[in-house]
């Protein structure tokens, strides 16, 4: 082990689950609240094994309602926090994650998707909740949310979502496909001085100058101040003021607080999103996947330009916010785009949205194992007749 | 007069958020008379405003939080206690108080209270108890008494309510009280003592609501309230909690659970240096 217990440098073989619980300890996350669920359980596991070597703290909660809760109170005590669960627990956080939107409270929840709705397939893979993500709690708002495609990334954008958390003061999602949670793979953990780590901003001036809710004007997000450092500060779920002060009865306000909600993360967009492009810049015809199927999918473009096929792969990294750019620009130039997903038609919708009049043939798979590599390279050679 | 009143101020005012005030609540409301006591006690114990944090769930008492000159967040409804949770174990040197009603902390709540009782996690709670749910207009709910009539009870209520102080004694709070809203001193004291200590406390407080709750119980004013209170209350310090009933001819108050056990993050914050310790 590494003198930093926290940055276990070196090359590691992990899981998805387990490099994620490092990739947190990584970031700074220094609080977990959880409550078990299948396939997300191993997350609690190792943090609750990890977290005291480093001096944090794990609670398992006594369900994902207080799990949320929690995570926020303990964000508000300034202090870098997350929490782990699968669908039907994911659920049940859509409550209290309307409460971190709107309180702009930094936050990471990893939501390990196995097959829905209800109980559903807890041990089987799934990419049923990236709408839920991004509409589960009610009233307009916008999140962020990482897509990995292998254990590495599960460290990488763990950390990037903590990163972004803090930065846009707004929860931040890993959606982890359940393949990618529980295969091993290499792990390579850099140097703790080659981590880039952000952290919110704080207040520059005395408590009684301080105005909790009013943002800067270049990124929209308001410094933080946190309980115990002298700010005497409210902070409230209801519609408010930039004091913080409960004004629900004013169009003005109510707009101008879920207007920049929304704006910070959509003017900021650009700097927010990733994508990885492979074959694109001749291509003729295009697949669009995230997680886990980002892999069958390089596998099949390969395969399709075997056979003299001009194909290439746009794999969303981030899924929201939406890269609706880079899709408009793959719009632009293929003659037809495949989405494969593992649910009944999600992200193809805003593909579909954004591509116009190009033709999108979605691949729906449920309750079985991945996509082969065969299945989208058929779709790919029928689209291109 | 009254101009000298308003210059001399409110005695509470260095702990009030002054911009906030007047406050939402109805004529002959118990909850002024609870913060106030509240903040006396704070007061009385020289209580560094910048280190306590107050939180709140939703209805008319999880309005409290906003008027505190103190760090405060009004959470969802029922959450509050997760919320605390959450506060006091990420930064266990703040004293964490939970002010909220009934409805808030024993329906939708009820699961976080017994479990933050159970850890014996240092957070007190001081409920107060008006019988229904006032924000929205006065519905049964948890503590609502037999037979009393509320908008969605309106042939009477068929449920049983729950004892509060019984509920936090069995599960595992190690400070325990109830008082009325008519008991100021006793109250005031009871916070005291209750924030003096370490582990989960209790405080239920019987609060009058007259405007919602009383005036459909033939009760209303917050008089009339207060002359029940008076008239039915009995202290029986120290008796068993099941036994402390709170019904039309008998309400018990005093305290019922004085003791001390270790708290949740003195044996989080123990395991996590003798982890640290062995490397």
């Amino acid at each position: 082990m590494s003198k930093n217990k926290a940055v276990l440098t070196g090359e590691h073989f992990l899981s998805g689950d387990l490099a994620c619980a490092e990739g947190a300890l990584a970031a700074g996350c220094r609080f977990f609240a959880g409550y078990p669920i299948t396939p997300a359980t191993e997350i609690a596991e190792r943090m609750s094994l990890r977290l005291p070597q480093v001096g944090g703290v794990y609670i398992q909660m006594e369900d994902e309602l207080a799990s949320m809760a929690a995570v926020i109170g303990a964000s508000y005590a300034g202090v870098k926090a997350m929490t782990a669960t699968s669908g039907p627990g994911f659920s049940l956080m859509q409550e209290n994650i309307g409460l971190a939107v709107m309180t702009e409270a930094p936050c990471v929840l990893v939501n390990v998707m196995r097959g829905g709705p209800s109980t559903g397939q807890p041990t089987k893979p799934g990419q049923q909740d990236v709408m839920q993500a991004r509409w589960g709690s009610h009233g307009d708002y916008e999140i962020i949310a990482l897509s990995p495609n292998s254990v590495q990334e599960a460290f990488d954008l763990t950390i990037e979502a903590f990163n972004l958390s803090e930065a846009y003061r707004v929860p931040a999602f890993l959606l982890m496909d359940e393949t990618v949670a529980h295969m091993w793979e290499k792990v390579v953990i850099p140097p703790a001085e080659n981590i880039k780590l952000v952290n919110r901003k704080k207040p520059k001036v005395p408590p009684e100058k301080y105005v909790p809710f009013k943002p800067d004007s270049e990124d929209l997000v308001p410094p933080m101040a946190c309980f115990g450092e002298g700010y005497r500060f409210h902070a409230t779920g209801l519609t408010h003021d930039e004091f913080g002060v409960p004004k629900t009865d004013s169009p003005e306000i109510q707009f101008q607080l879920v207007s920049r909600l929304c704006e910070k993360i959509r003017r900021n967009a650009d700097k927010i999103v990733k994508v990885e492009k492979t074959m694109l810049d001749d291509a003729e015809v295009a697949v669009i996947a995230y997680g886990v199927l980002s892999r069958s999918a390089l596998s099949a473009v390969k395969k399709a330009r075997e056979k003299g096929i001009k194909a290439g792969l746009l794999r969303l990294v981030t899924i929201w916010p939406f890269p609706e750019k880079h899709i408009r620009e793959l719009a632009d130039r293929v003659k037809g785009i495949v989405v494969p997903e593992l649910n009944y038609g999600q992200i193809v919708r805003e593909v579909q949205r954004i591509a116009g009049k190009v033709p999108v043939v979605f691949l729906p798979k449920l309750g079985e194992d991945l996509h082969k590599p065969a299945e989208i390279l058929k779709a790919l050679e029928e689209i291109k007749r | 007069m009254m101009a000298k009143q308003e210059e001399m101020g409110h005695p509470l005012e260095d702990f009030l958020r002054k911009s906030r005030m007047p406050h939402i609540w109805c004529p002959g409301c118990g909850n002024g008379i609870i913060l106030h006591s509240f903040l006396q006690a704070v007061a009385d114990l020289e209580m560094d405003l910048d280190k306590t944090v107050v939180v709140s769930g939703i209805g008319c008492m999880g309005r409290a939080a906003g008027y505190v000159n103190m760090d405060s967040f009004h959470t969802t409804h029922g959450r509050a206690i997760a919320f605390a949770t959450g506060v006091k174990l990420a930064k266990p040197e703040l004293t964490v108080v939970v002010l909220s009603g009934d409805g808030d902390l024993f329906a939708i709540g009820g699961n976080h209270f017994i479990h933050a009782a159970r850890r014996n996690i240092d957070i007190k709670v001081i409920c107060a108890n008006n019988f229904n749910y006032g924000m929205t207009g006065g519905q049964q709910g948890p503590t609502t008494p037999l037979e009393a009539y509320t908008t969605t009870s309106p042939y009477g209520n068929i449920e049983h309510p729950f004892n509060l102080v019984h509920l936090a004694a069995a599960s595992g709070a190690t400070y325990v009280a109830r008082w009325t809203a008519l008991h100021v001193r006793r109250l005031t004291a009871s916070i005291k003592k209750m924030l003096q200590k370490k582990g989960f406390g209790f405080i239920e407080v019987i609060s009058p609501c007259p405007e919602i709750f009383g005036r459909r119980n033939k009760m209303r004013t917050g008089l009339e309230m207060m002359e029940w209170f008076k008239k039915v209350s009995v202290i029986e310090n120290f008796s068993d909690p099941a036994k402390a009933e709170v019904s039309r001819d008998r309400i018990v108050v005093g305290e019922f659970v004085d003791t001390e056990k270790p708290t949740f993050e003195e044996i989080l914050y123990e395991t996590i240096k003798k982890v640290q310790e062995k490397g």
